[in-house]
């Protein structure tokens, strides 16, 4: 797929990945198979109609695509650009065995693409009061987070004809999509043509409501909300218990991508939230979240970059093509190292990190190889900025809030596989229940428990 | 949207807002706080609950005029809305039935938000004593509404200006060698003040509670900037908060924290005192 080239996107936050032209993606298309069994779609936690889709788009029929496409999925463009399909869709390729898997994910940005084209630039009014569309069903379900989990549900259950509406914390729909993943991997006027479809679709979307703070889950009960989904999403960042992580110039990795992309720190001071990168940055972690914070730092003008991770590269959570984009746009990757302790000067700003180094043991329970330090290898690596992006901890405001909720040991909301809860009428889904994980996790689970949910309300 | 229904300009840089947020106001509780963006462009400033009227829909808060965004605020008037206004955020102040007199310490803009507190605990049955402080008469606020929830009400002035020339700490030790025994200290204000007032009650092991003010966006836990260093514990203010044990927190360090932005915030004011920046003299 074409990129922009490293050297030039390392100044810019305009997107990456510059997409298929028409001609690509109809010949990438036509190397599909058209299994009968698609393997594909097994491997797609929202079960979008792959074969379908594709076999649309074969045909020039992009109309057809799009719809194919929406069948099951209400964020296609989002999908398209974030999802790890190597490891989903087109791990499970037929063709993936013998030669290259047919790069579903770049189709599907496609066809989303081509249809946000044609419908041109639509307007980018908030979609905060309610609208006329009449509910068939009669019956009010409430969304508490406007996540990926949250959307998704939202946006199935007003296809089933329920009064939708979705409560979110921040002043604007789309969760992690808006203030986590960076522009250059997501733009936020894609995030936003996606939720105005949900608009069109009737669902009711009231930003600055925070779930078990500005109501809690029985006060909507009490309003009339027949059946919640709570997908509140993770909160809390890690740190790593080191001494000195409260020095000034460490960050968690939420708050630095929040200040670059939700409050547009790049452009600051026209947009008045500051961001600062620093010159030396250390990242800590190697998922996703870390590659978008070392890739960002460098954007915002650090001279050196370096994830540092206590395993190797194999091991690192991060999809592949955000790692190979790391590379090539100069991140240095300092693994098998692990800080010990952040080191501050007089006036409480990181100074360096003391560091040890590892070696990988046995596998864990997680199947990875166990990272064991080394004796004596301590060092001192010299940075002025570090960012923490080592995962999060739910977030425990609805929780707290909600009596009779029963969490999992973690503090995560306990849901079976069809997201119900403890309580009646109560479902949850995404990071909330599973902890941080990716989004499209947290869009099946907001699917599988918009299912159960319409069984509930059908049921009563 | 949410409008501003009065303003009071209450010194150069300090204004008064009553803001109709009815949701907001609803739940409103003594040690609260909210998070409100003037418009596209401002930050989220995070700013404590100094009233609330449930009957009104309306919260009243202070606002000081020091960075870019604040200043935006600052200059906004009556009958202009506030694009986004979320809460109540925080923990709220555990009000209990305390054996002794309770001491209400706000420093400043620290007045304000000292003001529920003090009333809460007065409802609650407890002797309240309050000392409020400022550099001069000008900056002194809310005199009149501490007193109608006060059974006692010092006044100091760093200049001397008006009430007792001296420190809220000057005020709090003459205090406690007149009474002996204080039950609880609430101190509200500049960070070096609560430091101060913390550093004073410490040898009495008098049970003595800070709001934090640390920067902060979301204020639901998701960011992490709002740290505090609490004993050997990293608390967030705005989960955990803001309210601390005032014997606990690192003020050293919350005060070196909160100066991260600095450069930046002085080229954000510029930029806005130059309608919109690229002047030069970024």
């Amino acid at each position: 797929m074409p990129c922009q080239a490293p050297e030039e996107r390392i100044r810019n936050f305009r997107e990456v990945a510059l997409g298929y032209t028409e001609e690509q993606a109809v010949l990438e298309a036509q190397r599909c198979l058209q299994c009968k069994k698609p393997k594909c779609r097994d491997g797609c936690p929202v079960e979008v109609l792959i074969p379908e889709f594709i076999q649309a788009v074969a045909e020039r029929n992009f109309a057809e695509a799009a719809a194919q496409l929406k069948e099951k999925n209400a964020l296609p463009a989002v999908c398209g650009r974030v999802c790890p399909q190597e490891s989903q869709c087109e791990s499970k390729c037929i063709i993936g065995i013998k030669s290259e898997p047919v790069a579903i994910g770049r189709l599907e940005r496609f066809v989303a693409d081509w249809e946000m084209a044609q419908e041109g630039q639509m307007a980018k009014e908030k979609c905060t009061s309610a609208t006329s569309t009449v509910s068939p069903k009669g019956k009010k379900v409430a969304i508490i987070g406007a996540g990926p989990a949250g959307l998704t549900c939202a946006a199935d259950m007003a296809r089933l004809g329920y009064d939708v509406t979705v409560f979110e914390a921040l002043h604007v729909a789309g969760g992690v999509l808006m203030y986590g993943i960076p522009e250059f991997r997501l733009p936020k006027a894609i995030v936003e043509k996606e939720i105005n479809t949900l608009c069109q679709l009737g669902v009711n979307v009231q930003v600055n409501m925070v779930g078990g703070k500005t109501f809690t889950v029985e006060e909507l009960q009490q309003k009339g909300y027949e059946a919640i989904f709570i997908g509140t999403g993770a909160g809390l960042p890690n740190f790593m218990g080191i001494p000195g992580e409260n020095f000034c110039g460490v960050f968690a990795a939420n708050e630095f991508l929040t200040r670059t992309n939700l409050m547009k720190g790049y452009d600051f001071p026209n947009a008045l939230t500051p961001v600062r990168a620093g010159s030396k940055v250390a990242v800590l972690g190697a998922g996703n979240v870390a590659m978008d914070a070392a890739r960002t730092a460098l954007r915002l003008g650090a001279e050196e970059v370096s994830i540092v991770y206590r395993r190797s590269e194999k091991e690192m959570p991060a999809r592949a093509e955000e790692i190979e984009h790391a590379h090539e746009e100069g991140v240095q990757f300092k693994v098998l190292t692990n800080p010990v302790e952040i080191v501050g000067d007089e006036q409480g700003w990181v100074k360096g990190m003391r560091c040890l180094r590892y070696e990988l043991g046995e596998p864990d329970e997680s199947g990875r190889r166990r990272p064991v330090a080394i004796d004596g290898s301590e060092f001192f690596m010299e940075v002025d900025t570090v960012i923490v992006a080592i995962g999060q901890g739910p977030n425990p405001l609805v929780t707290q809030s909600t009596p009779g909720l029963e969490l999992n040991r973690k503090g995560t909301i306990y849901a079976d596989e069809e997201g119900r809860t403890s309580l009646e009428g109560v479902f949850a889904g995404g990071d909330i229940v599973t902890g941080a994980a990716t989004v499209i996790l947290a869009m099946g689970a907001g699917k599988k428990a918009a299912r159960a949910m319409d069984q509930y309300l059908q049921s009563k | 949207m949410y409008p501003i229904v009065k303003k009071v300009v209450l010194s150069s840089a300090v204004k008064e807002f009553e803001v109709r947020a009815p949701m907001v106001a609803e739940k409103a509780q003594a040690g609260h706080f909210f998070i409100m963006r003037a418009n596209e462009r401002g930050e989220r400033i995070p700013l404590t609950i100094a009233d609330y009227d449930r009957e009104k829909g309306t919260i009243t808060t202070i606002i000081q005029e020091l960075g870019a965004s604040s200043t935006l605020v600052g200059q906004m008037e009556e009958g202009d809305e506030i694009l986004d206004f979320v809460g109540p955020l925080g923990v709220p102040s555990e009000i209990e039935l305390f054996d002794g007199p309770t001491v209400l310490v706000g420093g400043g803009i620290g007045i304000a938000p000292i003001f529920p507190i003090a009333r809460a605990l007065k409802a609650a049955g407890n002797e309240v004593i309050s000392i409020i402080g400022a550099r001069n008469k000008d900056l002194l606020i809310w005199e009149e509404k501490m007193a109608s929830v006060s059974d006692k009400l010092i006044v100091c002035t760093d200049d001397g200006s008006y009430g007792r020339q001296g420190f809220v700490t000057d005020a709090l030790k003459d205090l406690y060698a007149e009474r002996g025994k204080l039950a609880a200290v609430w101190a509200i204000g500049p960070m070096p003040m609560m430091r101060a007032i913390a550093n004073v009650t410490r040898p009495w092991a008098v049970k003595t509670i800070v709001s934090m003010n640390p920067l902060m966006m979301d204020g639901t836990g998701m960011c992490g900037a709002c740290r505090v260093q609490v004993g050997e514990e990293t608390k967030f203010a705005c989960v955990d908060g803001p309210e601390f044990d005032g014997h606990l927190v690192d003020f050293d360090l919350a005060i070196k924290r909160l100066a991260i932005y600095k450069d930046q915030e002085k080229r954000a004011l510029a930029a806005l005192e130059h309608k919109g920046g690229h002047c030069g003299c970024q």
